[in-house]
């Protein structure tokens, strides 16, 4: 059983490509149709990972490995999620240092560059659009974003104002 | 101490990290840019555009890279930098972890627990602030350098949004401009 979990989650470490959401559909074919856990389970255990800090895909192995066998099971699917990341990055950052300054490597480079900023614009604007930003809800994005931006203030920060000021207004929101 | 600071920093953002891979990124900017200079910002995009050409979440990608450029930059060994990788990568699943077993065994509890509703209605808006900002903070000189990166800037942009081509493709072909263009 361990094995099979491991393998799974390496399996789907590897074939995904483009971050933790890139993964979910592969998650969801394989634990499915293994009989791990029911269609609704999946989803309540998704919405939970997603509310949690960290990374998304290892927060759904932890989930669901602690789920299936225990503490174990969630430190083997932890394992399986990480590990293919791993090695493959370990190999590029020691070949990567030897070809960085090489003129043909640079000259790529100067053309991923502007297109990953790009591609950091595009799931802003997802995001945005999925959770529906508001008027009100869009200051408080702007905020964040000049704050970090221009000010220099650390995210950490405000994580924490942001979920203060939540709870403040959530909590008090529901009296009326 | 690199070995303790890199510990350090990770468990923050694992800890910090709400709102997936991308708002990650400018916690992570934060720290080993600005904070601790372990890379450079160009160095620190070249991370993000690996990160998405290869297998795996974004933040295991660059805990992995950065733990081993950090330690590697600072004039370590190769097997040191291993360590500094490997140190990496533990750290930020390690808050993950401890917080997924505690919720495990309340999880029925937590599910529709309305502290937790309510500090997300202040966080989801927060986290697309912090998205905006890692893309804000990469649109400088060192990664814009002509009029040239700007075409690449609106062509990537539109093919990915308007035309939802894949991530991989993109940086393929942006990487095919780059030896075009220069």
């Amino acid at each position: 059983m361990f094995r099979t979990l491991f393998f799974t989650f390496t399996h789907i470490g590897i074939f995904t490509i483009g971050g933790g959401y890139a993964m979910l559909p592969l998650i969801e074919r394989e634990v499915i149709n293994r009989g791990w856990i029911s269609k609704e389970d999946f989803i309540d255990l998704f919405a939970m990972a997603q509310s949690l800090p960290g990374i998304f895909a290892v927060n759904i192995a932890i989930f669901l490995g602690y789920k299936l066998k225990g503490f174990w099971g969630s430190f083997v699917c932890a394992m399986g999620t990480i590990l293919p990341s791993f090695f493959i990055i370990l190999l590029i950052a020691l070949f990567f240092s030897h070809i960085q300054n090489d003129i043909w490597v640079e000259r790529i480079f100067k053309g991923l560059r502007p297109a990953v900023v790009a591609l950091i614009v595009v799931p802003c604007i997802n995001a945005a659009k999925t959770i529906g930003l508001s008027w009100k809800t869009a200051v408080i994005a702007i905020t964040a974003a000049l704050l970090i931006w221009l000010v220099g203030i650390s995210p950490v920060y405000i994580i924490v104002a942001a979920a203060v000021g939540g709870l403040i207004y959530g909590l008090n929101k529901k009296k009326y | 101490m690199i070995f303790l600071q890199l510990f350090w920093v990770y468990i923050k953002i694992g800890l910090f990290g709400f709102g997936g891979g991308y708002a990650m990124l400018s916690l992570i900017q934060n720290e080993a840019v600005n904070k601790y200079n372990w890379i450079s910002l160009q160095e620190f995009t070249d991370v993000v555009a690996i990160s998405q050409m290869t297998p795996g979440p974004i933040g295991i990608n660059s805990a992995t890279y950065i733990g081993y450029t950090a330690v590697h930059n600072a004039g370590y060994s190769v097997g040191l930098s291993i360590l500094g990788s490997s140190i990496a990568t533990f750290a930020v699943c390690l808050p993950s972890f401890i917080l997924v077993l505690v919720i495990s065994y309340y999880f029925n509890r937590f599910k529709q627990n309305r502290y937790v509703e309510a500090a997300f209605t202040g966080l989801r808006p927060a986290t697309v602030g912090l998205i905006a900002a890692a893309a804000l903070l990469l649109m400088n000189h060192e990664n814009f350098i002509d009029y040239k990166s700007f075409l690449i800037f609106a062509g990537a942009f539109i093919l990915t949004w308007k035309f939802k081509l894949h991530p991989i493709l993109m940086i393929l072909l942006a990487g095919i401009a780059g030896l075009v263009l220069y």
